[in-house]
């Protein structure tokens, strides 16, 4: 199905001044940006008041990155995600109540208190949560797309990482591994300019995305601040992959706006730089296109609004976990229940009989 | 019935497993066109093609992540570390990624990770090494070890039937020196402790290599009755079996192959020390390697490993307590 899916998708050509995605689309995009920019101002609010444990790290300025690629995945695809990708957890399917009860640990929560912040994935929606050993998610994500080639199965695997990740040796082996066996799946190099508070020119002497000729792939620079960008480079790098023609590098060149964490005033960063990025807000960005389409971007927000209202009313109604089954779980039981298909609104895959 | 090398009954448990079930997939550095460096794959290449038989790069850390990535969409992988040595090279992912993933999103990993682990052979310290208490200090990760070809096969079924990540600890030693008589098909060996010698007078508590030099040892101890038991898994650890022997035995001799420190036999004499300490009439008496790395040259390595003369002393010593 994937195949007709993708091959279909590229011949809908809807009228919406964009090649491949329909003004349902763009909308689609900009409410996914604005989705995880509320639920994560929300959120921060929600630590400065102890509500969330732990620290808080968010993806302020960097919403584009994960709404444009998520946004060209099938629902048979499969995503290891990166805590500044709340995105892509959205256009998954993932509900704005149990990502803030995940915040705050509580019991409704993806991982039901046993991890926090973005440390999730919801399994049912085809999505592997990440560990704080970056770029982990690499290597997994080259082992699913490595059994979708073994068994014929025309479907990507897609993972993000950054800057600092490059630098691991999980970097290099998942990227030669996966040019070996010209396996589909997409690396997506969020570029933010910052490792914690480690600079890009104490982290690599050459940009990393020259280094994808070197594992035989294609490489691609992407404006990370543009979600549509983000879901045309996406979109090829898919077609690429489940066409047999091997894994794409797409480096997404961004910015992060707020600190490594809640607790980090980056006062390392200078404000000319922050203060260039803020002009280029991937937020703002689609809501012009959209305005200039005249969509009513002003009920979208308060649609947008009024739902994180609602959510964050029943996530802090909800109860926290108890330390009850706090040992179990640690080995499977029973059989393995596998990953589930995700939701994937993009109009391309209904047009083509597609699964979403 | 068949009688096989501990070696060849671990070929015959992959061969079946690559013959059930189309899910299992061998991944590691010269197992295919080449048959591994011990030959435990040799002529699976031929038989089940190098998609199912890979020849990998060179990375174990990719090696542990992939065959994580491909269990989590529906196989069943076979990773085989060269040495079990190289298993520092995957740690991260196997202990962080692999480990924690059930408990953390309910998203169980079936993943077999074969480790040829000990030394005696002059393998030096990074070919001698047993690393099994590192995996029984790492949440959600099972550690078994078979000393005998019987055990080798059906705990091998039993760990790639598993729906969690199984740390197959196969001793080097073993591969071509012992031989004994295997069932024919595929059956499980479950992850519990086997009396191999019972007794009365003392139980010397051993797994892998160490199980037959702790049969060796105590064959004939001026006429003591000696039992042997074999752990055969350290996660989980079968404690009704282990104090079970104590309780009949009251004395208790320890035998690791491995560094001493954090052994797994320093978790049964905490085990014993806790729950079993009314049972015993002497004190719990630990023979293991001393903490230093295994040497390469034949007299510095024999007299590091624990070895028959070791545990007959020890042994003498406490039936004299």
């Amino acid at each position: 199905m994937a195949t007709e899916t993708a091959q279909a998708a590229g011949s809908t050509a809807p009228a919406s001044g964009h090649e491949h995605l329909r003004l349902e689309d763009r909308i689609w995009l900009l409410r996914a940006m604005l989705l995880m920019r509320g639920i994560e101002e929300r959120a921060m609010s929600l630590y400065r008041q102890g509500k969330v444990p732990g620290s808080f790290y968010d993806g302020f300025g960097q919403e584009a990155v994960s709404a444009g690629a998520a946004f060209a995945m099938a629902p048979e695809d499969r995503l290891c995600i990166l805590h500044r990708d709340l995105a892509a957890h959205l256009i998954r399917g993932v509900t704005p109540v149990r990502i803030l009860s995940q915040y705050m640990g509580r019991a409704a929560g993806i991982t039901r208190g046993r991890d926090g912040n973005v440390h999730f994935g919801d399994r049912s929606l085809g999505c592997v949560g990440m560990v704080s050993m970056l770029p982990d998610m690499m290597l997994v994500a080259t082992g699913m797309a490595m059994a979708f080639k073994l068994r014929g199965e025309r479907r990507c695997a897609l993972t993000w990482f950054g800057d600092g990740s490059t630098s691991r040796g999980d970097f290099h082996e998942a990227m030669n591994w996966a040019g070996v066996q010209k396996l589909p799946v997409v690396f997506i190099l969020e570029n933010n300019q910052y490792a914690y508070s480690t600079p890009l020119d104490k982290q690599f002497a050459v940009d990393p995305v020259e280094r994808a000729a070197a594992y035989g792939f294609t490489g691609v620079t992407v404006d990370g601040n543009d979600a549509e960008a983000m879901f045309d480079a996406t979109r090829e790098a898919r077609q690429r992959a489940i066409d047999g023609r091997g894994p794409t590098l797409i480096e997404a060149v961004t910015m992060r706006m707020h600190g490594h964490a809640a607790h980090d005033d980056m006062k390392y960063v200078p404000k000319e730089q922050v203060e260039e990025w803020r002009r280029r807000d991937p937020v703002e960005r689609q809501e012009r296109r959209l305005r200039e389409l005249d969509v009513d971007v002003d009920a979208l927000r308060a649609e947008v609004a009024a739902a994180i209202d609602t959510a964050a009313t029943e996530a802090l109604a909800g109860p926290m976990p108890t330390p009850d089954d706090v040992l179990e779980g640690v080995f499977c039981a029973g059989e393995a229940e596998p990953l589930g298909d995700g939701q994937a609104p993009w109009s391309g895959f209904a047009a083509a009989g597609g699964g979403a | 019935m068949a009688v096989m090398t501990y070696l060849q009954a671990i070929s015959a448990a992959l061969r079946d497993e690559l013959r059930a079930d189309e899910r299992v997939l061998m991944m590691g550095e010269d197992i295919g066109v080449f048959g591994g460096a011990f030959k435990v794959t040799d002529g699976f290449a031929a038989e089940f093609g190098t998609d199912r038989v890979m020849d990998t790069p060179l990375a174990e850390s990719a090696i542990i992540g992939c065959a994580v990535g491909a269990a989590v969409v529906g196989m069943r992988p076979v990773c085989e570390m060269q040495f079990a040595d190289f298993i520092s090279c995957g740690f991260d992912q196997l202990v962080n990624v692999a480990g924690k993933m059930h408990y953390r999103q309910g998203l169980a990993v079936p993943i077999v990770v074969r480790l040829p682990s000990g030394g005696g052979f002059s393998g030096g310290p990074f070919h001698s090494q047993n690393p099994e208490a590192l995996f029984m200090h790492s949440p959600g990760i099972k550690v078994v070890a078979p000393s005998t070809a019987e055990d080798a096969k059906g705990l091998l079924h039993a760990a790639i039937h598993d729906p969690n990540p199984v740390c197959f600890m196969e001793h080097k030693h073993l591969y071509r020196r012992v031989k004994g008589e295997v069932p024919d098909g595929v059956f499980e060996t479950p992850f519990s402790a086997r009396v191999a010698r019972s007794g009365s007078d003392l139980v010397v508590i051993a797994y892998g290599a160490m199980v037959d030099v702790a049969l060796a040892a105590t064959e004939d101890l001026e006429g003591a009755s000696i039992e042997v038991l074999d752990l055969r898994s350290l996660v989980p650890l079968d404690e009704a079996a282990i104090l079970d022997s104590v309780a009949r035995c009251s004395k208790v001799v320890i035998v690791d192959e491995a560094n001493m420190t954090c052994a797994a036999g320093a978790q049964v004499a905490a085990l014993v020390a806790e729950k079993a300490f009314e049972d015993l009439d002497g004190p719990v008496v630990r023979v293991a390697t001393p903490d230093v790395p295994i040497p390469f040259s034949p007299p510095l390595e024999q007299a590091v490993l624990p070895g028959v003369d070791r545990v007959k002393e020890a042994c003498r010593e406490l039936l004299a307590y």
